[in-house]
């Protein structure tokens, strides 16, 4: 349980502070139930520091040998060619920004085959160097050789920070690297910066309307994954090329205990299309039904979009799991982004909040989703949209 | 065979609400239920004992009301259930919970396939499985959407970005499991449940497992919370209201503004 310390005043934002309810004021005094988790999320607000997590027993590592800001590069394969998926260009615009207010250097870590290919596009974004495992056993993921190589490089480079998509394939390989180096990940960043030294992680937490700044003080290298769509990419140094360190690891026996049988790639998966679609017409519980959810597929047509849904249009069988926009998601960053019935749970707002031009139509002029959008239509989602698409069809 | 599936008691968060001043989840009275994802896996797990009359035992780390979900699990056809309850877990991030039931699976002995849910809905970091797999030294398969075991061989299907693979793999492994669209969970008959109240369920401390308390609870969570706060405030756009006619040409006319339409 949360330890607090004699000279609590029972101020109680401490009280309004907790996640899980688990903080009253007793006599003037904090107190904590047991519904404590040690989330340490009241440490930071009160005002006579009174409140601690109990002191652990971890051995302080010398940080101080830990330099550099990595990206892991993740190759795309459709089933013909190779290329970097593009999410590895944004980590390594914002893997920038960390490593200047760091002072380090900004490293892409790329595994796989023929992977020179891919070392002037890499050097583009500010990249001072890039680390290759380059051999044709390395062609397809394989979690046990992918972890193996990034383990045998983090061990021998000591990196402050490291940078994973959050795709399918980062989401299997970072955690396993996590265990093994006892270092923290985060999952899903919404954002990253510098604080004293340290890398701030944020993200909803505690499933609630509610954001967290996540750190790992003790602890080196500091890990998180991050969506694609987040950061942007931008290009800072062209023509500049990064230096090279290409590394030869053997493949551990184990990794062929795994074995790729067959590989099926979808014509065009809807989830794709989400990311990458111009226009996004996404719907909530406000779009009521089946029928709502026609609607707006018929609107997306008309403006060559893709339609997205809440998690609660998700939970009531509305539109598969795949279409929805969000922190357990997809995050999108289209040209227009058309929330219809959906209130703005921060869940879903991380997940659209990148899209150029916004408009929100919500029965109620409270709701969140207004507080993103360049335009806010107060009014039935449904009803508006079936006159809207009336209109246009003349 | 041996079958090991990992569950986690969750709020139900189709039913919880959010407090709008502080923006934190309302947990009182909302009932807890087993993570959807981890009753697929358990299904599944089933499913092969039917097959190869594999043993399946469940684990669970939790409070002591946590022992609900190990009920469930064996009024679904489990066979043994292993709670691990302990103020010594209290605090725990992924990288403890993984180490916690690592040790725990190693103490159960005897295990060929591992299942776990990919994610648990309360936290959706999908760290926990492949935690747990590193721990014990073994392949790990992530997001699968069925897995299946004849001889010492497991063949999953699993996604990856932009589609779908089909792997094979040597036991022992552990397979992380996605769920079906519109998964409905499977409920047990009262008869079913009133018969499993036979089945065992132990319940360990971090002292039975043979626990390193260097890496239980917060001294094995190496992630913090720095502070948290409300999402940032942002100025709002401009707000209009009317009849849905009127709010549909409004809307149109906003399309045509931004040229999304001619």
């Amino acid at each position: 349980m949360i330890q607090i310390a004699a000279n609590c005043v029972g101020c109680g934002k401490c009280v309004a502070t907790c996640p899980f309810g688990a903080l009253s004021i007793v006599n003037r005094k904090a107190v904590a139930s047991a519904s404590c988790t040690m989330c340490g999320a009241c440490v930071s607000v009160c005002p006579m520091k009174a409140l601690s997590l109990p002191a652990t027993g971890a051995v302080k590592k010398d940080l101080s040998a830990y330099k550099g800001v990595w990206v892991f590069i993740e190759i795309a394969d459709d089933g013909r060619t190779q290329q970097v998926r593009p999410v590895g260009f944004e980590l390594l615009s914002k893997g920038r920004e960390l490593a200047d207010q760091l002072g380090e250097e900004l490293c892409a870590v790329v595994i796989g085959d023929n992977v020179q290919n891919y070392y002037a596009e890499l050097s583009q974004y500010g990249t001072d160097k890039i680390y290759a495992v380059n051999a044709i056993a390395y062609r397809n993921y394989n979690t046990l050789s992918y972890a193996n190589a990034m383990i045998t490089l983090i061990r021998k480079y000591n990196p402050s920070v490291v940078l994973f998509p959050s795709t399918y394939i980062g989401r299997d390989l970072s955690p396993r690297i996590s265990s093994e180096l006892f270092v923290g990940l985060t999952a899903d960043c919404t954002g990253l910066s510098i604080k004293e030294g340290n890398l701030i992680q944020t993200r909803p937490a505690f499933g609630g309307n509610i954001m967290a700044d996540i750190k790992c003080p003790d602890y080196r290298p500091q890990m998180a994954t991050v969506r694609p769509n987040v950061f942007k990419k931008v290009v800072t140094t062209a023509g500049r090329m990064a230096t090279v360190v290409e590394e030869r690891i053997t493949i551990p026996v184990q990794a062929g205990k795994v074995r790729i049988v067959q590989t099926e790639m979808d014509p065009v998966s809807e989830n794709q299309k989400l990311d990458e679609a111009p226009v996004v017409v996404s719907g909530g519980r406000g779009m009521k039904d089946k029928e709502g959810f026609e609607l707006l597929e018929t609107l997306a047509k008309t403006l060559g979009g893709a339609v997205g849904a809440s998690r609660a249009a998700v939970d009531m069988g509305f539109k598969p799991k795949e279409t929805q926009v969000g922190q357990s998601g997809v995050t999108v960053a289209s040209k227009l982004y058309i929330a219809c019935g959906i209130s703005g749970a921060v869940q879903h707002v991380v997940g659209m909040e990148h899209s150029d031009v916004i408009i929100g139509i919500n029965k109620d002029a409270n709701a969140p989703i207004f507080n993103v959008c360049k335009y806010g239509i107060v009014g039935d989602a449904k009803q508006v949209i079936s006159k809207a698409l009336e209109q246009l069809k003349k | 065979m041996n079958i090991i599936v990992c569950i986690k008691q969750v709020p139900d968060s189709t039913q919880v609400k959010v407090d709008p001043k502080t923006g934190t989840l309302i947990r009182a009275g909302v009932p807890s239920i087993l993570n959807p994802y981890d009753h697929f896996a358990l299904e599944k797990a089933l499913e092969i004992k039917q097959k190869t009359g594999a043993k399946v035992t469940v684990l669970s780390m939790g409070p002591n009301q946590a022992v609900a979900v190990l009920r469930l699990a064996l009024a679904l056809g489990a066979d043994e259930g292993v709670l691990l309850s302990d103020r010594a877990f209290a605090g725990s991030d992924t990288w403890a919970t993984a180490y916690a039931l690592a040790t725990a699976i190693r103490k159960i002995g005897s295990y060929d396939l591992i299942l776990c849910g990919q994610m648990a809905i309360d936290g959706d970091t999908a760290q926990t499985g492949p935690g747990i797999a590193n721990q014990l030294g073994i392949p790990q398969i992530t997001f699968c959407s069925n897995v299946d075991a004849n001889g010492n061989q497991v063949v999953v299907k699993k996604l990856i970005d932009g589609g779908k693979q089909i792997l094979e793999a040597d036991m022992p492994v552990l397979v992380t499991m996605t769920m079906p669209v519109d998964y409905a969970p499977k409920y047990p008959s009262f008869l079913a449940a009133h018969k499993a109240q036979e089945k065992t369920i132990y319940t360990w401390t971090a002292a039975d497992i043979g626990a390193d308390p260097g890496k239980l609870g917060l001294n094995g969570s190496p992630t913090r919370v720095d502070r948290i706060f409300p999402p940032p405030a942002r100025q709002k756009g401009e707000m209009v209201s009317g009849s849905p006619a009127e709010l549909a040409a409004k809307l149109v006319e906003i399309l045509k503004k931004e040229s999304f339409v001619k």
